[in-house]
């Protein structure tokens, strides 16, 4: 085999290997996109919330509709203390959620939330959230969360009911228990 | 008669033939996309007889040159090779030509997708969840009191489906409880999944959607015409993807009104029952029926499940043994196994016959009562 | 298959160690010709036993009701039917024809990287025995689709995944061999002369084709091993649990699995543009437009892969790019249809075998393409997608597209290969048979699809009955002339009558100028390229 088909050959052979690691790559790229594009209603992280920056739009009321649920193989209970709020753009608002560990070894658990419509992603923050974290509950615990969130005043006119869904998961077999900081650990 | 007027009766009868078939095409319901019953689902077949139309005349010009030239430059009819092999302005046309015709079918198709996207403005919002391998239909509302939630399972009864009994009209589409929306009203589905990827779709509403785990999807429908309309999940989710029909029931308002009051009713019966006792004979019919339409399916009817990776429950340990374990078990599944936690699924006076009916049935005779305190303590002293 | 006889008079080398003997002549081989045949053979083996899921599936489906199989069988069979023709009968078919042709078509003596093409070849029977054994295994082999999308293929699978997850990972090996090989033979050994644009087309095909590869299957490697690291290392790529996203999966395996789609007809297109203009007697038409149109669509393959994921949640803007995008493939492929036709119009053509199975190629491949074009429609598609009328594009694309073109390949082809002629009369009949066969298994499948059947459903509502009946009995028609296909190989093989060099009158190319059959060692001192041997 001649020299030029030997630098045919390295040339390819780095073809594939970067494609390989062109795929791992895909795994943030998509992450960059979903947040750009709203894709998959992932809402971002925690906000900041200045109240003196945040004017609140009392002219027009969003409703946000609270869907709680529980993954199949998790026996948490989970619920929200109301079904859905009416506020105003700009508002800070606080709604308590609450899981109960009914079985006999301690569980952690992790919220996944998905808001709908997912253009509304880019307008909705939460300043604190359970979902930010794992939440680690003892036999029998149950434990009050409290979610606090704004509605940016920048939601499109058009858009007047939003829709936040929390999927709870058993996260238990992924998280150390031997570590205390297992419930601070960002998801 | 010459030959002109016989090539123009050929042609008339061409026409006539291709028109009669077009037509009979076009009406064959059963050979054709449906129309449906929105606007959306109307527009959505209007965009697919273009397109077939665009494509069946395209077809026409392009094969019958080919079937032409087949015919008339063959060898055996002495037929001699030309030797031309390229004219850039014809490639230059067969590329113009086709890109015009597909720049004009996008702009129908864009409209109607705008028009699919504007989610906004809606009545009601309904939550579809797709189970493996059932639906559950959860009506959302501020007011807590004014929410509930069921499940919708496929009824069509195993004989009908191992051929020991004649196929019913609906087989494989009919459900104990549809979904049930009001008419003309914009109704908003948000569709997702407790376990594995569905598709909720409705042909006949023109909207299919993924169901995905951890996520929530938009669909919605404005149906003007009351009726019963079915469809299938989409997506393969497992052994019964083909066993889990939608089945949606559109109702005058009035009526969805009152039904959905009965609802409400019917939700707050269900919590005071979890208070009552009841019979042996009772918990066992209420039992049977919870596990034929929760459990059945992989721990079968009769009880002897599949073997390892669905066991079974005749003579089985949990079965007979302590009765506040087996309970427990079914309350929180089996993480890493199929095994569900029914406590969400399954009311506690559900959940007392269906542990109760397997502690007494296919020769296991435990000598306890499950009721629906039983349930409720289990529960709490874990 | 080849005879030891030595290379034409003109030199005098002494190359007398022709092949080895028996089995050790098969595992050791680095003969071009020999890894082609054993391609070839394997194709053919893996192509009947997919066909035999295939016709359980539709026995299965013969009517409403589960007569014969249960569901979870029934999703092992859909799966690994779809498994096995995609990565074991099309792409090792394309393999053994390129390994047999390409040498002899550039007028190099063998490919770049003779061992590696050994190694590419043995690879393949290990991979799909332990692909084929997990069905034997506790819990049953993979049943969630060829396309295996997660979680259903990782949190809910059997324990066989594990086994499918290294199957796919040494067939992806395989290939990516096998391409490089491919790519470094053709860019470095063409006979003087023989410059890129004098290439036969079927060179140019497996060009691109080999770069596509090399592109993609990288890509379906790094997902499988995602799904091996969410299934045995705890990560999170495809659970929510975890934060990870199900979605994700069919975008990478969509970036994959949309240029693989195009990676098993280009070969095809190949085939069709040697075959006709030999038979046409009639150069092919617009060669260089060909020539792009192939590397458009290649290019273009790379940015249409969210179309199978319309019904996903998309936003807007997403679906109105893939919609778009997927449409404009529809033109360079239409350029390649006028083409063909313009070789054969004011040809002198007659029709063979091989033009047979060529000519419908053309008028099914674009049936295929026209239903393509209507699934492109984003709006339309939630209607269609899921259901079967995308199975009847998909198999309209396949079958009588890249099956037939190997088909008509093996006919027009076999003559120099072994130096024997097929029975013409058989083959004819094989080709009705087929024909008749496709179209009556796969055109009724349009119409259960727009009537709302979806995909991999065991048993079916009333009203798709008796398009699945007529479906059900064409595939057996279809199965059955395949096996009679093999009858017709073996005879020809065994008894066929003597061919000649050239064997086809109109023929042109450098294979053609050898004798039938091929040598055992061919073009081991290049030969003078003329313009009556390029392309056609």
């Amino acid at each position: 085999m001649n020299q030029s088909s030997l630098r045919t050959v390295r040339k390819l052979i780095m073809l594939a290997l970067g494609m390989f690691g062109f795929a791992f790559a895909l795994v943030p790229l998509y992450d960059l996109l979903c947040e750009l594009t709203g894709l998959n209603g992932k809402t971002a992280g925690a906000y900041v919330y200045d109240p003196a920056r945040e004017s609140v739009d009392e002219t027009r009321t969003v409703r946000v509709i609270f869907i709680t649920n529980t993954n199949a193989d998790m026996p948490w209970k989970f619920w929200s203390e109301k079904g859905g709020v009416e506020v105003h753009p700009g508002e800070l608002h606080t709604v308590n959620f609450f899981v109960t560990n009914p079985t006999d070894k301690v569980m952690v658990g992790q919220a996944v939330p998905s808001l709908a419509p997912g253009l509304a992603v880019d307008y909705f923050h939460k300043t604190e959230c359970f979902c930010f974290e794992r939440q680690v509950l003892q036999p029998g615990e149950t434990m009050e969360m409290p979610m606090r969130f704004i509605v940016g005043s920048e939601l499109p006119g058009h858009v007047a009911s939003l829709n936040l869904s929390y999927s709870l998961f058993d996260v238990t077999d992924f998280v150390d228990l031997s570590t205390e900081d297992a419930a601070n650990n960002p998801s | 008669m010459n030959k002109h007027c016989t090539g123009i009766r050929r042609l008339r009868t061409a026409a006539g033939v291709m028109s009669m078939l077009a037509s009979g095409l076009v009406a064959a319901d059963e050979l054709n996309m449906r129309v449906g019953v929105t606007d959306i689902s109307r527009q959505v077949y209007d965009l697919h007889m273009l397109i077939l139309w665009i494509c069946v005349v395209i077809g026409a010009v392009v094969f019958g040159a080919m079937f032409w030239s087949i015919i008339h430059h063959r060898r055996s009819a002495g037929y001699q090779a030309a030797h031309f092999h390229e004219n850039t302005r014809l490639e230059i046309a067969w590329t113009i030509v086709p890109t015009l015709i597909l720049i004009a079918m996008c702009i129908p198709a864009t409209r109607v997708l705008v028009a699919m996207y504007d989610t906004g403005g809606e009545d009601m919002t309904v939550e579809v969840r797709g189970y493996q391998w059932k639906w559950q239909y959860k009506y959302l509302d501020e007011d807590f009191d004014r929410t509930f939630s069921f499940f919708s399972t496929l009824t069509t009864p195993i004989e009908e489906r191992h051929n020991l009994s004649a196929k019913g009209e609906h087989y494989l589409l009919e459900v104990d409880e549809p979904l049930r929306i009001p008419v003309n009203k914009k109704v908003r589905f948000l569709v997702t999944s407790e376990d594995v990827i569905h598709a909720w779709w409705v042909p006949d509403f023109g909207i299919k959607r993924d169901a995905v785990p951890g996520m929530l999807n938009e669909l919605w429908a404005i149906v003007p015409e009351p009726g019963v309309y079915r469809g299938q999940c989409t997506e393969l989710c497992g052994k019964d993807h083909g066993f889990m029909p939608v089945v949606v029931e559109v109702m005058p308002q009035a009526d969805f009104d009152a039904w959905y009051a009965s609802k409400l009713v019917a939700e707050q019966e269900r919590q005071q029952l979890e208070s009552m006792v009841f019979t042996h004979e009772e918990l066992m019919t209420q039992g049977e029926a919870v596990y034929t339409k929760f459990c059945a399916s992989c721990h079968q009817p009769n009880g002897q499940g599949v073997p390892p990776v669905f066991p079974s429950l005749v003579g089985s340990k949990v079965a007979t043994g302590p009765r506040d374990d087996h309970i427990r078990l079914v309350l929180n599944g089996v993480t890493g196994t199929s095994m569900q936690a029914f406590s969400g699924q399954l009311s506690k006076a559900e959940l007392a016959a269906v542990v109760h009916f397997e502690r007494h049935s296919w020769g296991n005779n435990t000598d306890d009562l499950t009721q629906p305190v039983d349930v409720a303590n289990a529960a709490a002293s874990n | 298959m080849s005879e030891v006889v030595e290379a034409h008079a003109g030199h005098d080398d002494h190359e007398h160690h022709g092949p080895a003997k028996g089995l050790a002549r098969w595992l050791f081989t680095t003969n071009h010709k020999d890894i082609g045949t054993l391609y070839l053979w394997f194709s053919f083996t893996m192509f009947l036993i997919g066909g035999v899921m295939a016709l359980i599936v539709r026995a299965e489906l013969f009517e409403p009701g589960m007569q014969f199989v249960v569901p979870e069988f029934f999703n092992q069979m859909t799966t690994n039917h779809g498994l096995i023709m995609v990565f074991g009968a099309v792409m090792p078919a394309f393999v053994g024809l390129a390994n047999w042709l390409v040498p002899m078509m550039i007028g190099a003596p063998d490919m770049a990287l003779p061992r590696l093409n050994n190694l590419s070849f043995w690879i393949l029977p290990f991979a799909f025995s332990i692909m084929i054994s997990t069905l034997f295994m506790e819990g049953g082999g993979p049943n969630f689709g060829w396309t295996f999308y997660a979680p259903l293929s990782t949190t809910y699978a059997p324990d066989s995944v594990t086994y499918f997850i290294f199957a796919v990972h040494l067939m992806g090996a395989s290939s990516i061999m096998g391409s490089i090989n491919i790519i470094a033979t053709i860019l470095n050994m063409r006979a003087p002369g023989m410059t890129l644009m004098k290439m036969p087309l079927f060179v140019w095909t497996w060009l691109i084709t080999a770069y596509l590869l090399i592109a993609v299957m990288p890509v379906l490697a790094g997902a499988v091993t995602m799904m091996l690291f969410d299934i045995h290392f705890g990560t999170s790529f495809f659970n929510a649990a975890g934060g990870g996203d199900p979605v994700m999966f069919q975008h990478i395996f969509w970036f994959f699995g949309h240029p693989e789609v195009y990676i098993m007809i280009l070969p095809a297109f190949g085939i069709v543009s040697q075959i006709i203009p030999t038979f046409a007697r009639k150069p092919l038409f617009g060669y260089d437009s060909m020539v792009y149109a192939v590397a458009s669509i290649a290019f273009l393959s790379f940015i249409v892969w969210a179309h199978h994921m319309f019904t996903v949640g998309m936003p807007l803007a997403g679906q109105l790019f893939f919609m778009y995008a997927t449409m404009l493939i529809a033109i360079p492929t239409g350029v390649k249809v006028f083409n063909w036709i313009s070789t054969m119009w004011r040809g002198s053509m007659s029709f063979e075998t091989p033009m047979l199975f060529a000519i419908a190629f053309v008028v099914l491949f674009t049936i295929g393409g026209f239903s393509g074009l209507m699934l492109a429609i984003t709006p339309a598609d939630y209607q269609y997608h899921d259901t079967y009328f995308v199975v009847a594009h998909f198999h309209y694309v396949l079958v009588p597209g890249a099956i037939f073109s190997i088909i008509a390949a093996t006919y027009y082809w076999i003559p120099k290969w072994c130096g024997r002629m097929y029975d013409e009369r058989l083959g004819k009949l094989h080709f009705w048979l087929s024909f008749i066969g496709v179209n009556v298994t796969f055109f009724p499948q349009h119409f259960s699809g727009l009537a709302g059947m979806p995909r991999r459903i065991p048993d079916y509502a009333l009203q798709f009955a008796d398009f699945n009946m007529l479906s059900s009995i064409g595939a057996f028609i279809f199965g059955f002339s395949q096996v009679f296909f093999l009858y017709i190989v073996i005879k020809t093989i065994r008894s066929g009558k003597p061919a000649t060099d050239r064997v086809w009158e109109g023929a042109h190319g450098l294979e053609w100028t050898i004798p039938s059959p091929a040598p055992y060692h061919t073009f081991t001192h290049p030969p003078r390229i003329t313009d009556a041997e390029a392309h056609s």
